[in-house]
C-alpha cells in the first residue's frame, strides 16, 4: 500500500484523546471540538538495494562534478567529513548509512591507491562523539583501521593550529574551515539530511567551521529573518552559509558531496505504534501503550531515559546524490519535502505540542530546561514553510515534564547559562551582547570542548537564539506539566492540565481561540497556505 | 642399575589377567544384541548410513526446537568456553534475504558449532551443514547426533552422490540455509587449502547467495589429531554475500569466493580494513594457503600471523 499523505483532522465529540510526547513518557489530552490534529506523511517507500543505490550515486554524480573514481589518485590527500551525533533523531539501527556510503568511497579510494585518508566527523561547537558513537556511525571496520592511526578524529573548532582562514564573504562574513579540509585534494562530505535545514553549503561551512565564522549566521538578528530557517528560500541562516559556502568553492577548496535523505519510520517494535494514528492502534497496540505510560510514570526518569536512549530507528533511506554541492542539495530538498511536507490551511490562535525526550543535542543524554525550549521554540515551530502556524500574538502550549536537570559533562556551560544568564534576562538580544563572547572565549569551557565531551561554552545562547524567532513572534509560552522553577526563569509559564493551559491562554488569544495541534514525531513540516 | 637387555617373557603379556573395561565389556557384546557381519563372499543390502543417510527427521519441529534450545544453551556456552569467539561483519548481511550458502574455511571441528552460534538469525534458525559422510555418518550413532545437533546431512567427499547433492539443492530451494567448507576437510597444519566447486555448484543449481566466511584461532582447538579441545581465542569475520553472475562459472565464481575469504582473513589479521581494501584491489593478498616449503618453514610462517592478543602467559616466561 502506498504511503499516505498526511491529515488534518478535526476534532470532534468522537474524537479520541490525542497521544502527546511527554519526555519519557506520554499524555493522553482530550481536545476541544473544532480543534485540529496534524498528522504527519506516512513513511515513504524506502530504497531495497541500498548498496547499489549509493555506487549509483558515486558514480553518476549531479552538476558538474566528475564520477568519484575519476577524482582518486595515488599520491593525493582525502579527507572524508561526516555528520555527527545530532543525526539522525534518533540514532539510527546498524549499520548506519554514513557507514555503508564511507566503506563504499574508501574502497574506491584503496582501488586508486590513496594513502592518505583522514576521516573527521564534523561537528562544528557539538560535544565530540565518543568511540561507541563514531562505531556507530562509520562502523567497526572503518573505525579499526583508521582511528588507532589518529586517522579518524572529532573535529576541534578551537585548535589554533588546525583552521585555516580563507577570507571574507561580501557582506563581511568570516570563512574560517578545517586546515586539513583545505589542505587536501579533495573533500568528501557524507550527509543525513533528516530536516530541509540540513545539508548543502552548510555542511563543510557549518560543520568544519568554528566560533569566529559561525557567529556570523548563529546569532538573534539572523534567526529573526529566517521565516523559517527550516524554509531555504526564505532562510537568513541559508543565505549566509550559502555565501560561505561559495567563497570555500571559490577558494578551491574541492568538495564531493554525498546526501542521504531518510523516510520517517522512526520507531521500532514495540514503540511502532507511536507513529500510527489513535484509532488505528490495535488492541496490543493500545494495551501496550496504556501499560508503558503506567510503568514510565512510576519508575525513575533516570531509568525512563535510558529506555528511551535506547531506542534505534528503522529508518529507510529514501535518496542519495552526489555531486556538485547546490546541485545536490536541491534534489535532497525535494526529497525531504516530499516526506515532510503537510499542507494546512490557515494559522491558529494556540499552537501545542508534545515535546518528545530527544533533540538533536541531547544524544545520549539530558534534555534540560534550554534544550527544552530549543525543541519546542526553535525547531517545532520553525518547521513551517510560508507562515507560522500560529498567528502572531498567538499562544505555544508544550508539553514536556522540563526538569531542571544538566547533563554536568556535556552541558556544563549550559548550567551557567541558565543560573547567571536567564537570571538576568531572557531577552535574546540583551543577553547576545551582555554576555555571549565571555562565554565564547572562556578558557574552562574551551578546555572541556577540546578534551572532555562538552558542547561549547557558546552553545546555549544559539540554542536561545534558536528560539528567538518565536520568542517575537507568539504572545505567550506555557509548558503543560513543567516544573515550575525552570519553565520560570526562562520566562513562560507552566500549567498542570491542558484544560489550565487553554484556560491561561484565553488570556491572550480571546474566549474562543482555535487550537490545533502537531502530532510529531515522526517530524512533519506544515505548509502553511 | 636397570638393566636394558632384559626382556619380560611373552608369557607375563599374555597371561596378564585383563583389568575390566567398558570398551572390553561393548567388544564383548555378540549378536543378537549387536548386528552380525555380513559374510564374505555375500553381497551386503544397502546401506543406511554414510551417504544414504535419511536426515529428514532432524528436520522437523520436534527436533528443531531440540537443536535451537542445544544450541543456545550448551552449544554457546561450549564455543564462549573453549573459542572466546569476536564475530564481525554481520552488518554486510543487513540486506541478505533468503536462504544462503555459508561457505568458511575449515580448520577444526570447532568449526561447525562456532558457526551454528555465530550466524545471524533467522539463518542460524533454519541452517543444515555440509559433512562428511564418511566421517559424521560412518554409523547410526555418530550419523543420529550430527543429524540432530548440527543439522547435518551427509556430503561425499570422494566420489559423487547424486541424491545429497540433489537434497542440498532441495533444502535451499525450500528455505534452508546451509553451512559449507570449500576445502573440503579441516586443515592439516592450519593454513588454508585450494577451495573445491562443491559452494558455487550448490549456489547455481539452488539460485541462492555464498557468504563468505573467514574462521580464526579454532586451529588449536580441535584440530585435525587432536580428540580433546583446548581453550582458544577466535574471530568470526562474516563478508559480502556474492551471487553467481551470468558470467560465472564453477571455476570462476570458486576463485572469487576464496578471494573473498581470503580478504576477510587480511582483514582480521591485519585488524586494518582499509591496508587489505587496498591488497585486495591489486591483488596482493597475503591467500590463506600460507608459503610453500617444508613442513617446519609452514608452521614457523603461521606463527607471524597468529593472534598476538593472547595474554596467557608461554614460556619461556620472561
Amino acid at each position: 500500500m502506498p504511503a499516505r499523505q498526511g491529515l488534518v483532522l478535526e476534532v470532534d465529540r468522537s474524537t479520541p484523546p490525542i497521544l502527546f510526547h511527554h519526555g519519557e513518557g506520554f499524555r493522553f489530552e482530550k481536545l476541544p471540538s473544532g480543534s485540529r490534529v496534524i498528522y504527519p506523511n506516512e513513511p515513504v517507500e524506502p530504497i531495497e538495494d541500498v548498496d547499489s543505490a549509493i555506487r549509483d550515486a558515486l558514480a553518476n554524480p549531479l552538476g558538474d562534478s566528475p564520477p568519484l573514481e575519476a577524482l582518486l589518485q595515488p599520491g593525493m590527500k582525502l579527507t572524508i567529513a561526516f555528520d555527527d551525533i545530532s543525526l539522525p533523531l534518533p540514532q539510527m539501527q546498524a549499520p548506519d548509512i554514513r557507514g555503508r556510503i564511507i566503506e563504499q568511497v574508501l574502497d574506491l579510494a584503496a582501488n586508486a591507491g590513496v594513502d592518505d585518508v583522514h576521516l573527521i566527523a564534523a561537528l562544528a561547537l557539538h560535544r565530540r562523539m565518543t568511540e561507541a558513537e563514531l562505531r556507530h556511525a562509520v562502523g567497526d571496520r572503518v573505525y579499526d583501521a583508521f582511528a588507532p592511526h589518529g586517522q579518524l578524529y572529532n573535529f576541534d573548532a578551537e585548535d589554533p593550529d588546525g583552521l585555516s582562514h580563507l577570507g571574507e564573504t561580501d557582506h563581511g562574513e568570516e570563512v574560517v574551515i578545517s586546515k586539513r579540509a583545505v589542505e587536501s585534494d579533495l573533500i568528501v562530505y557524507v550527509n543525513i539530511n533528516l530536516v530541509s535545514m540540513d545539508g548543502g553549503h552548510k555542511s563543510v561551512a557549518t560543520g568544519l567551521s568554528g566560533y569566529t565564522a559561525l557567529r556570523h549566521h548563529h546569532n538573534v538578528e539572523t534567526m529573526r529573518r529566517s521565516r523559517s530557517f527550516m524554509d531555504q528560500e526564505n532562510s537568513e541562516l541559508h543565505t549566509k552559509n550559502w555565501r560561505q559556502g561559495r567563497l570555500i568553492r571559490d577558494a578551491g577548496v574541492k568538495i564531493f558531496q554525498i546526501e542521504t535523505t531518510l523516510n520517517n519510520n522512526t520507531f521500532p517494535e514495540p514503540w511502532d505504534f507511536l507513529q500510527k494514528r489513535e484509532w488505528e492502534m490495535n488492541a496490543k497496540e493500545r494495551m501496550f501503550l496504556f501499560g508503558t505510560k503506567k510503568f514510565l510514570d512510576k519508575i525513575p526518569r533516570k531509568a525512563a531515559r535510558s529506555i528511551f536512549q535506547g531506542i534505534r530507528a528503522p529508518f529507510g533511506l529514501t535518496s542519495i546524490q552526489a555531486g556538485e554541492v547546490e546541485a545536490v542539495h536541491e534534489v535532497t530538498t525535494a526529497n525531504v519535502y516530499r516526506q515532510h511536507l503537510v499542507r494546512v490551511e490557515g494559522q491558529t490562535d494556540i499552537l501545542s505540542m508534545g515535546l518528545p525526550y530527544l533533540g538533536p543535542y541531547n544524544v545520549n543524554s539530558i534534555m534540560n530546561p534550554i534544550l527544552v525550549a530549543c525543541l519546542g521554540l526553535g525547531y517545532f515551530f520553525n518547521l513551517y514553510k510560508g507562515k507560522p502556524l500560529v498567528r502572531e500574538g498567538g499562544v505555544v502550549i508544550m508539553s514536556h515534564p522540563t526538569p531542571q536537570e544538566f547533563h554536568p559533562v556535556h552541558h556544563p556551560s549550559y548550567i551557567d547559562f541558565f543560573e547567571e544568564v536567564l537570571a538576568d534576562s531572557t531577552d535574546p538580544e540583551k543577553i547576545e551582547h551582555k554576555y555571549e563572547k565571555r562565554y565564547a572565549e572562556d578558557e574552562w569551557y574551551r578546555h572541556l570542548y577540546r578534551t572532555s565531551y562538552a558542547y561549547h561554552g557558546v552553545h546555549p545562547f544559539y540554542m536561545w537564539y534558536w528560539c528567538s524567532h518565536a520568542l517575537e513572534h507568539v504572545g505567550e509560552v506555557i509548558i503543560v506539566g513543567g516544573e515550575e522553577r525552570a519553565v520560570k526563569r526562562m520566562g513562560f509559564r507552566s500549567a498542570t492540565t491542558m484544560r489550565d493551559a487553554l484556560e491561561m491562554a484565553t488570556d491572550v488569544v480571546g474566549r474562543d481561540p482555535s487550537l490545533t495541534h502537531i502530532h510529531n514525531p515522526p517530524v512533519l513540516m506544515a505548509d502553511v497556505v | 642399575m636397570t638393566d636394558l637387555n632384559r626382556r619380560n617373557p611373552i608369557s607375563h603379556l599374555t597371561d596378564r589377567p585383563s583389568k575390566p573395561s567398558i570398551s572390553r565389556v561393548v567388544r564383548s557384546v555378540e549378536f543378537p544384541l549387536k548386528a552380525a557381519e555380513t559374510p564374505a563372499g555375500e553381497i551386503p543390502l544397502p546401506s543406511n548410513v554414510g551417504g544414504n543417510y535419511d536426515t529428514d527427521w532432524a528436520r522437523r519441529y520436534l527436533s528443531r526446537l531440540t537443536r535451537r534450545l542445544a544450541l543456545a544453551s550448551l552449544g554457546k556456552a561450549v564455543i564462549a568456553y573453549y573459542a572466546n569467539p569476536t564475530i564481525r561483519g554481520l552488518d554486510r548481511l543487513h540486506d541478505l534475504e533468503g536462504p544462503a550458502i555459508f561457505a568458511a574455511n575449515h580448520q577444526s571441528h570447532a568449526d561447525t558449532l562456532l558457526m551454528l552460534t555465530s550466524m545471524p538469525a533467522p539463518w542460524k534458525h533454519k541452517a543444515f551443514v555440509g559433512a562428511a559422510a564418511d566421517y559424521f555418518f560412518g554409523n547410526k550413532s555418530t550419523a543420529a547426533i550430527s543429524a540432530l545437533f548440527i543439522g547435518a546431512i551427509p556430503i561425499e567427499r570422494t566420489s559423487i552422490n547424486r541424491n545429497t547433492i540433489e537434497k542440498a539443492v532441495d533444502l535451499l530451494r525450500g528455505g534452508w540455509s546451509m553451512v559449507i567448507y570449500p576445502e573440503g576437510g579441516r586443515s592439516p597444519d592450519g593454513w588454508g587449502q585450494e577451495f573445491r566447486p562443491g559452494a558455487a555448484f550448490l549456489a547455481k543449481q539452488a539460485d541462492v547467495p555464498v557468504v563468505p566466511v573467514h574462521i580464526r584461532g579454532t586451529f588449536d582447538i580441535l584440530r585435525k589429531g587432536r580428540n580433546w579441545p583446548k581453550k582458544s581465542t577466535s574471530t568470526v569475520n562474516f563478508g559480502r554475500p556474492l551471487e553467481f553472475a551470468d558470467d560465472d562459472n564453477n571455476r570462476s565464481f570458486t576463485k572469487r569466493l576464496q578471494t573473498s575469504v581470503e580478504a576477510l582473513a587480511d582483514e582480521t589479521a591485519t585488524g586494518n580494513w582499509y591496508a587489505s581494501r587496498q591488497r585486495a584491489h591489486s591483488e596482493s593478498n597475503p591467500g590463506i594457503q600460507g608459503p610453500d616449503g617444508s613442513p617446519w618453514r609452514r608452521r614457523w610462517a603461521l606463527t607471524d600471523i597468529e593472534d598476538k592478543t593472547d595474554s596467557r602467559r608461554r614460556w619461556p616466561y620472561v
